[in-house]
C-alpha cells in the first residue's frame, strides 16, 4: 500500500535519475546571478534563417579573435532563436547582449510609430532604450516579392503593379511577412492587389512549394541564396513600398562599458559586406552546404585576416549532446509538472467549484501558441530574476503544456472512485489524508499514471520547440535542417526524439505493471 | 444501544426523515423495512454520520453524535452495505488490516484476530489471500461482515446486505448471521426490503413509510394486527405464490 503510494511520486524521481550519470543542471533553474556575471561572457543571437546565423557567427568568431589577453571574453552564439520578439525582449532584458538587425525591422515593428527610417533618426531613438546601432554593414536586405523566370515571362510580369492583372497566382508567404505592416498588408493596399489564395508558409518551404508550382509568388529577402538557385523574377517594387533594410549590429550600451574592446570590432565590420557578396556567403550556406561556422570564418580570413580552425564535433556527440539537452528539458519540466499537477488533480476532485476554474485554466493554456508562450515568459521570467532564453523559458512552457493531461486524467480517476467504496472508506473511520493514501490513489493510479505518460510523450515532442529559445535538443538540428533544407539534419532531430517518446512508452508500461494494483487488473467472478 | 430522538431530514423539499424518534436496546435485533424511498437507509446512514440531520439528535450508548464526536463513535460501529464496499485493490487480508495497521496494532494481534473472525464467519482462511473479483458474492459479504468486526464494535448496522445474493446463498449466510448477532450480542439495526427475511433476523421489526415509522412490534405483530391499511398492504405483496400455492 505504501508502495503504491510513493511510487507516485517514485514515477518523479525516477524520471529525474533515469539517465544515470546525467549532471542535471539544476543552477540553471536558480535565479541567474546574471547581472553581475554577463560581464564575463558576450551573449551574441541570431535569428533563425542562414544570413543572421552566419552574421551571428561572423560576430562571434571576430570577437573571441582578441588577442590581448585580459581583454578576451568568452562568446557564446545562441543561434536559430525563434523570431524577432524573442531576440528583441532578450537584448532589452540583457539576455542577450547583440544581434543582426535591420533598419526597417526597427522602424516598422520594433521601435515606437515615427521613427524615420533613416540611421541617425534611428540611433536616438534606440539610444533612449540603451541601445547602440552599428552603421550599416553594407548592404540592404529588403522585403520584395518573387516568382520563376519563366512564368512571369509568360504572363509578362515584371513590377508589383502588373499583379494586379492576374488574380488568380497562388502566395505563399513567411507568416511574419503576411503579417507585419510593412509587409504584404502595405503591398496589397498600396497597389490595390486582387490575389485572395494567400498561404502562410515556412520561407525554407515555401521555395520549395513553388518549385513544384503549389504556389506562384513568394516573399524574399534580397540578399536570398535561392534567388538564382531557383530562377527567380524579383518583381520590381514601382511605387516604392519596401522600406530599407539595412543591415546593422544593435547591442546594449553597456556592453561597451564592459568590454570596451568590442566597439573596435564592431566599427571593422561596418560597410565590410556588400549585397552580392551576402548573397554568395548564404549560397555557401545553403547551397553549398558548408557550416556556416567554416562560412564566417571563411570571410574574416578573407578580410582581416583572421585565421581560427572551428572544432567540428562528431555526428555522435552532438546527437549525445542533443540528447542531454533534449532530456534535461523534459525531466526538469516533468518534474515540476508532477509535483504541481497531481495535487491540482486531488484539489479539483475535492472541490467541485474550484475544480472547473482549475481545470479550464489548464485547458487554455494549452491553448496558446508556443512561440507566443515562450515570447510571453521573457519578461516575466527575467522579472522574476531567470533567464528569458535558453533553457528555463523552455521548461516552464513545457511545465505548462504538461499540466493538462495529469490534472484532467487525476481528476477524473479520482471522480470515478464508487460513492461505495468512498463511504465505506470514511466509515470506517479513515481520515481524510488517509483515505487519499491507500484507497483512492490506489484505484485512480492507472488513470494517474496515464496522464502522466501522455504528458511525457507530448513533452518530448513539444521540447523540440526548446530550440527557438536557445534551449537545445533535437529541436535544434531540425531547425537547422529545415532552414538549409538538409534531411540528413532533421532526421537527426527527429529520429531520436521520435525514438526517445517510444523508450518513454515503454518506461510506463513497465512502471503500470508494478505499479498499478493487482486486484484492478482481474477480471470479476461475478 | 441506539437513540433516535425527533430526527428529521429532506432533501430538496422531499421529507425522507419525520420526525423518527426510536430506541435499538443493546444486544437486540432491530429491522428497518419499507418499500424504496421510506427512508429506512436514511435512518442507516445517519447513525454511519453519511447522512447529517437537519435536526433531532442521536445518541449511541449514550453518547450524543456530533461532528466531535463521530471520528470516535465510528470506531464503536461495524457498517456493511449490499455489494459489501470492499476495496478492490487490496487482497481479503488487507481491506481486514487496513484499520487495525492505522491504529498500530501489532501483526500478530491482527493476525489472531483474523483468524478469529475466519471461523466465526465460516471463511476458509485461505481465501484471505485473494482479492475481491476473486470471490464469491457470499464470500465478499463475509468477508465484509468480518471487517465491520475487526475492531469488535458494540454496535453493527447493516444495510440490504444479503441484497445481491442468490436464494440459497442467501438463506445460508441468513442463518451464519442470526447465530452470529446473537453469539456476539451485538446491538443490530438491520435494513431489509423482504419481510420474510425482516422476520427471520428481527427481535423487532419497524415498517416505514414516507419518512416516518407505521407500526414496530414482532413479524407476527405486523401480520395479525396490522395498525393500518399500508401495513396489511405491504404484508400481502409479500406473499409468495409458494406460501399461496401451500395454502
Amino acid at each position: 500500500m505504501k508502495k503504491i503510494f510513493s511510487s507516485l511520486c517514485i514515477v518523479s524521481l525516477s524520471l529525474a535519475c533515469l539517465p544515470a550519470g546525467m549532471a542535471l543542471d539544476w543552477m540553471n533553474l536558480a535565479p541567474a546571478f546574471a547581472a553581475d556575471t554577463s560581464n564575463e561572457t558576450i551573449r551574441v543571437g541570431s535569428k533563425k534563417f542562414t544570413e543572421s546565423v552566419i552574421l551571428g557567427e561572423i560576430v562571434r568568431q571576430l570577437l573571441q579573435s582578441s588577442n590581448e589577453p585580459g581583454q578576451r571574453h568568452p562568446v557564446l552564439h545562441r543561434a536559430e532563436l525563434g523570431g524577432t520578439r524573442i531576440l528583441w525582449s532578450a537584448l532589452q532584458s540583457g539576455d542577450l547582449d547583440l544581434y543582426p538587425e535591420y533598419t526597417g525591422t526597427l522602424t516598422e515593428e520594433l521601435l515606437p510609430k515615427g521613427v524615420a527610417n533613416s540611421e541617425d533618426a534611428i540611433r536616438s531613438a534606440l539610444k533612449a532604450q540603451s541601445i547602440g546601432m552599428t552603421r550599416s554593414l553594407g548592404f540592404n536586405n529588403t522585403y520584395a516579392v518573387g516568382m520563376k523566370k519563366s512564368l512571369a515571362k509568360r504572363l509578362s510580369i515584371r513590377t508589383l503593379t502588373d499583379l494586379k492583372t492576374h488574380p488568380e497566382l497562388k502566395l505563399g508567404l513567411s507568416s511574419e511577412f503576411k503579417q507585419r505592416p510593412d509587409g504584404w498588408p502595405a503591398v496589397q493596399k498600396r497597389y490595390a492587389l486582387p490575389q485572395r489564395n494567400i498561404k502562410a508558409l515556412d520561407h525554407e518551404v515555401a521555395y520549395r512549394a513553388l518549385e513544384s508550382d503549389e504556389i506562384d509568388l513568394v516573399d524574399l529577402y534580397s540578399t536570398d541564396a535561392e534567388i538564382d538557385y531557383y530562377q527567380l523574377l524579383v518583381l520590381e517594387d514601382d511605387l516604392k513600398v519596401f522600406p530599407r533594410y539595412e543591415s546593422v549590429l544593435i547591442y546594449r550600451l553597456d556592453l561597451l562599458q564592459r568590454a570596451p574592446e568590442v566597439g573596435a570590432f564592431l566599427t571593422k565590420l561596418e560597410g565590410s559586406i556588400s549585397e552580392t557578396e551576402m548573397i554568395s556567403l548564404n549560397a555557401d550556406a545553403k547551397i553549398r552546404h558548408i557550416p556556416e561556422a567554416k562560412v564566417a570564418q571563411d570571410f574574416l580570413n578573407a578580410h582581416f585576416g583572421i585565421q581560427r580552425t572551428q572544432a567540428t564535433e562528431s555526428v555522435a556527440f552532438q546527437i549525445l549532446e542533443r540528447l542531454r539537452e533534449h532530456l534535461g528539458l523534459v525531466l526538469k519540466s516533468m518534474f515540476f509538472s508532477i509535483l504541481v499537477a497531481l495535487p491540482l488533480g486531488i484539489w479539483a476532485s475535492r472541490r467541485p467549484w474550484s475544480g472547473q476554474v482549475i481545470l479550464t485554466t489548464v485547458g487554455i493554456i494549452q491553448t496558446i501558441p508556443a512561440l507566443a508562450l515562450l515570447v510571453m515568459l521573457i519578461r516575466p521570467l527575467k522579472a522574476l530574476g531567470f533567464q528569458g532564453i535558453g533553457d528555463t523559458p523552455a521548461v516552464v512552457a513545457l511545465f505548462l503544456y504538461s499540466l493538462l493531461p495529469m490534472v484532467r486524467n487525476t481528476h477524473s480517476g479520482l471522480s470515478g472512485i464508487s460513492q461505495q467504496i468512498r463511504e465505506s472508506a470514511e466509515v470506517l473511520g479513515m481520515k481524510s489524508f488517509a483515505r487519499l493514501r491507500l484507497i483512492e490513489l490506489p484505484l485512480a493510479s492507472s488513470f494517474i499514471l496515464a496522464g502522466i505518460k501522455t504528458a511525457v510523450v507530448i513533452n518530448i515532442g513539444f521540447a523540440t520547440l526548446g530550440a527557438l529559445v536557445g534551449a537545445g535538443g533535437f529541436g535544434q538540428p531540425i531547425l537547422t535542417g529545415i532552414r538549409l533544407d538538409d534531411h540528413s539534419l532533421i532526421l537527426q532531430g527527429a529520429v531520436p526524439a521520435a525514438l526517445l517518446a517510444l523508450a518513454a512508452q515503454g518506461f510506463f508500461e513497465v512502471l503500470e505493471r508494478w505499479i498499478v494494483p493487482r486486484g484492478l487488473k482481474l477480471k470479476s467472478r461475478a | 444501544m441506539i437513540q433516535f430522538k425527533n430526527v428529521s431530514k429532506s432533501y430538496q423539499n422531499r421529507l425522507a426523515l419525520n420526525h423518527i424518534s426510536l430506541t435499538v436496546e443493546s444486544g437486540t435485533t432491530t429491522v428497518l423495512i419499507g418499500s424504496s424511498g421510506c427512508g429506512k437507509s436514511t435512518l442507516l446512514r445517519a447513525v454511519t454520520g453519511l447522512v447529517n440531520p437537519d435536526s433531532g439528535e442521536i445518541f449511541l450508548n449514550e453518547v450524543r453524535l456530533t461532528s466531535q464526536t463521530l471520528p470516535e463513535l465510528r470506531s464503536k460501529i461495524g457498517y456493511v452495505i449490499q455489494e459489501g464496499g470492499l476495496f478492490p485493490h487490496l487482497t481479503a487480508e488487507k481491506n481486514l488490516q487496513l484499520m487495525p495497521k492505522l491504529l498500530g496494532w501489532n501483526m500478530r494481534k491482527i493476525r489472531e484476530r483474523i483468524n478469529e473472525l475466519a471461523e466465526l464467519t465460516a471463511l476458509p482462511i485461505e481465501t484471505m489471500q485473494s482479492y475481491p473479483s476473486e470471490l464469491s458474492g457470499g464470500q465478499r459479504q463475509r468477508v465484509s461482515l468480518m471487517r465491520a468486526l475487526m475492531l469488535d464494535p458494540q454496535i453493527l448496522l447493516l444495510d440490504e446486505p444479503l441484497g445481491a445474493l442468490d436464494p440459497i446463498i442467501r438463506r445460508e449466510l441468513q442463518e451464519d448471521l442470526r447465530e452470529i448477532f446473537r453469539r456476539l450480542k451485538k446491538t443490530v439495526l438491520l435494513v431489509t426490503h423482504d419481510l420474510g427475511e425482516a422476520g427471520f433476523f428481527g427481535d423487532r421489526i419497524v415498517l416505514m413509510k414516507n419518512g416516518t415509522l407505521v407500526q414496530q412490534g414482532s413479524l407476527s405483530d405486523l401480520v395479525q394486527r396490522p395498525a393500518d391499511a399500508f401495513v396489511t398492504e405491504f404484508v400481502n405483496a409479500q406473499r409468495s405464490p409458494l406460501e399461496e400455492l401451500v395454502r
